[in-house]
């Protein structure tokens, strides 16, 4: 009696003694869980700083807005406004006009050929495109906001250091000053980039847009939706509600999950084989890109669809089965539908996971240079995660903004992707 | 379900149709290879595109090896029209093209790109010769008693007394670039034939010569190649592991960001990236000639290599547009002096030089073998 007193007093002795030590041990705990939750999001506003500062640049342009001339002499001497031959016509010749009228002064080859510099080799284009939409402007004065020259945009938005010598600048000292005339006439403007969004490729950084890539990221993308969506589900429905459970369905199942985590550059090497070199399918087409793209999102999709599927509970299809259901009509009319939300948000991620995906696309083509925008998933085409590796790796200076603001417009439509799955969650999932 | 069923029928059926569609025509001219001369041959295109009837043409970046096989792959729209290159099409290659009835390749060689090893502009340019970069960048350096070994040298001084007491620390492209390839046939070659020994292996074809030099060099003797320049090669192109060399990636942009971060560094990368960032960045002295325009295009600067690109003249006809494009890449406004070319950072040829593949190029001459 006294000893099991003495066991009893003992033990709530040793708990009392540890328990500092088991709340220190708690607090610790939670202080390096939140410290690791904290670091990782310190690492996500760093690196979501650094690309929005870099690139919140690249949504304004600067253009100079001149009185140009559309003289007829030059754009259509015959006056049969004719596109065709409009578009032959020296408008280089029109958008040069006024700023040799702005600075008389200016003579000899090199800085007539400086000054001309200021305006970007896009300028002809923007009136070219203005006469087409409305040729009665043609032998009128008309007020334009042109491009300017990369360099040019560079020197205004501050990222081309004044104070630097004047050798080691892209502009010199007499193009500043130009430009600072402009400047105090209240020529110089800051306007919001719409080329960025509707533009194709290009090597001018004032020209390049991600038309062509988001395009291009559409065809892929619906190619990859049209097959993986059916096929996926169709797999996991048959895997789940028809398939017996044996040994090979085993090996199947396992080999599902292998092919989730093999790395997708294999994907990739895997389309060049078989659709373009067996298949004869055409290189860099938005159609092999989603057929390679459906060969990587579909584990995901078939392992989220069969979760989706186990969280119906059996009671449900008991109960069909009970009033008298086949088993397809108890599948279809009842387990499909309650499974659909878990099925749709595994979709959702796999897509957006595919949006993001470059490395198999190297394999097939799609990393190129595409100026036009595509069409439809035959074309040439590349995505927008290509597009900003492309630019990356180009030396001009404006391409470093436009790089990070290809990757804002891409973290946007990855963040609306997965918000919609989320959003999608909660209000269709159902618990039992 | 039918729905479905349905949409995989008509998509199984457009794709089916489309390659079908795909092999019989092609309007857009398909351009692939070398990644120096990508931003070049991009340029070509979207003006290309601009000014004539024609679509512009597709360029992929896929190494001047990579596009060299796709080009000599074979004949028909499935295959590439043109693939650029940082480096003269080899022997073998040729003969993979001509074994797959590849015959007639026109050659057009596009002008001049120089391999620079920029530094921050914090720190004064070093002045370097190419033995100073073989021996601060080479895997075995000859030592006192002339046999190789491992490089001992830490700091630019211990390579040169001449040069500053800092850490040798250079970012360069990995194997895969041509930029590499370039570097080492020309810095590191150039460096290595200042040793009498490493010269006289490189011009022997000699089996007793041959032995008798990796003997005195203390190369193994499974090395052996009966072509003394192959064993001259191996040594001279062998990049020290022991992180005075960081491999900094194929992304040019990145090693400038790096130069700037980290003063004491010196960067390898093309001339066109020095051009764009001359404000940040200089160029290190090489052979007491300074990378600049000039000095590439005069031949003055010793790490310099010819840009080319290879047009299939079975495709003239089959694909529209292909002549038009050697000839806007042949005119001097855009390859000539004072072409739109020189802008993005291309060193052109002499004038002579660019008659003459102008001439071809429009007159569509086959290059003869090699």
């Amino acid at each position: 009696m006294a000893d099991s007193q003495t066991t009893r007093k003992r033990a709530i002795d040793v708990v009392n003694a540890s328990l500092k030590k088991r709340y220190a041990r708690e607090a610790r705990f939670r202080r390096v869980g939140l410290g690791a939750v904290i670091l990782g999001l310190v690492f996500v506003s760093v690196l979501f700083l650094d690309i929005v500062g870099k690139g919140y640049t690249a949504f304004v342009q600067t253009h100079v807005e001149l009185e140009v001339y559309l003289d007829p002499a030059i754009i259509d001497p015959q006056g049969t406004r004719d596109m065709q031959a409009i578009a032959r016509a020296n408008f280089r010749k029109i958008v040069r006009e006024p700023l040799k009228e702005l600075f008389p002064e200016v003579s000899g080859r090199r800085d007539k050929r400086a000054l001309n510099k200021i305006l970007s080799s896009g300028a002809p284009y923007q009136l070219l495109d203005m006469v087409r939409a409305d040729p009665a402007l043609i032998g009128q004065r008309v007020s334009v906001d042109l491009l300017v020259d990369d360099d040019i945009d560079m020197l205004v938005k501050g990222h081309i250091d004044r104070n630097a010598p004047p050798a080691d600048r892209r502009v010199n000292d007499k193009v500043i000053g130009w430009v600072d005339r402009l400047d105090e006439q209240g020529l110089i403007k800051s306007k919001f980039n719409t080329g960025f969004f509707t533009n194709g490729d290009s090597r001018e950084p004032e020209l390049a847009g991600i038309g062509g890539a988001v395009a291009g990221s559409f065809y892929t993308l619906l190619v990859t939706l049209l097959l993986s969506f059916p096929i996926g589900v169709a797999a996991a429905v048959y895997l789940e509600e028809f398939a017996p459970k044996n040994r090979w369905t085993d090996l199947i199942e396992v080999n599902i999950n292998n092919l989730a985590a093999v790395p997708s550059i294999v994907f990739g090497l895997l389309g060049l084989a078989m659709f373009i070199n067996l298949f004869g399918l055409p290189r860099s087409a938005p159609l092999v890109g989603g057929l390679v793209l459906t060969l990587m999102t579909l584990p995901t999709i078939i392992i989220a669809s069969r979760a989706a599927l186990k969280s119906v509970p059996p009671s449900i299809r008991e109960a069909a089965l009970g009033v008298g259901a086949s088993r397809m009509q108890t599948v279809f009319h009842h387990v499909v539908p309650l499974a659909m939300p878990g099925m749709l948000t595994g979709t959702i991620i796999g897509m957006a996971q595919a949006l993001g995906e470059t490395a198999p696309l190297l394999m097939i083509g799609m990393v190129a240079f595409i100026v036009d925008i595509p069409g439809g998933p035959m074309d040439p085409a590349t995505v927008l995660p290509v597009q900003v590796y492309l630019w990356a790796d180009s030396p001009e200076r404006a391409f470093v903004e436009r790089t990070s603001a290809a990757i804002i417009v891409l973290l946007g439509f990855l963040i609306a992707m997965n918000t919609i799955a989320v959003i999608m969650r909660r209000r269709f999932e159902r618990r039992w | 379900m039918i729905k479905k069923t349905l949409v995989i029928a008509a998509l199984s059926a457009a794709t089916v149709s489309g390659a079908a569609h795909a092999a019989a025509a092609r309007d857009y001219i398909s351009i692939v290879g070398s990644s120096t001369v990508y931003p070049f041959a991009t340029v070509v295109a979207e003006q290309f595109g601009r000014t004539t009837q024609f679509k512009t043409p597709k360029v992929e970046s896929t190494g001047s090896g990579g596009g060299l096989k796709l080009f000599c792959a074979g004949v028909g729209v499935e295959h590439p029209d043109i693939t650029n290159a940082s480096r003269r099409i080899k022997k073998s290659e040729q003969e993979l093209c001509a074994k797959n009835g590849v015959k007639d390749v026109i050659e057009v060689k596009v002008g001049y790109d120089g391999i620079v090893l920029g530094q921050s502009k914090a720190t004064a340019p070093l002045s370097l010769t190419r033995k100073d970069i073989f021996l601060a960048l080479a895997k075995k350096v000859p030592g006192s008693d002339g046999k190789l070994i491992d490089n001992p040298h830490q700091t630019w001084k211990d390579v040169n007394p001449a040069l500053p007491a800092t850490k040798i620390e250079v970012l360069g492209p990995p194997p895969t670039s041509g930029t590499r390839d370039a570097f080492v046939e020309l810095a590191m070659e150039g460096g290595a034939k200042n040793f009498d020994d490493l010269k006289t292996l490189r011009g022997s074809k000699d089996e007793a010569e041959i032995k008798a030099l990796m003997a005195k060099l203390g190369i193994p003797e499974s090395a052996y190649n009966k072509k003394g320049k192959k064993v001259f090669q191996a040594v001279a192109h062998g990049i020290r592991e022991d992180g005075a060399f960081i491999e900094a990636g194929e992304n040019d942009n990145l090693i400038v960001q790096k130069l700037e971060a980290n003063p004491a560094a010196v960067g390898i990368f093309g001339f066109s990236f020095l051009d764009q960032n001359a404000d940040k960045i200089h160029g290190a002295i090489v052979d007491g000639k300074e990378p600049t325009f000039d000095n590439i295009a005069e031949g003055a600067y010793p790490v310099s290599r010819p840009l080319y690109f290879y047009a299939k003249k079975a495709h003239i006809g089959a694909v529209p547009g292909i002549k038009e494009y050697l000839a806007e890449f042949t005119a001097d406004k855009a390859f000539g002096e004072e072409g739109y070319l020189t802008e993005k950072g291309l060193i052109p040829m002499p004038e002579a030089e660019r008659e003459q593949f102008h001439y071809d190029a429009t007159a569509l001459t086959p290059m003869g073998a090699l």
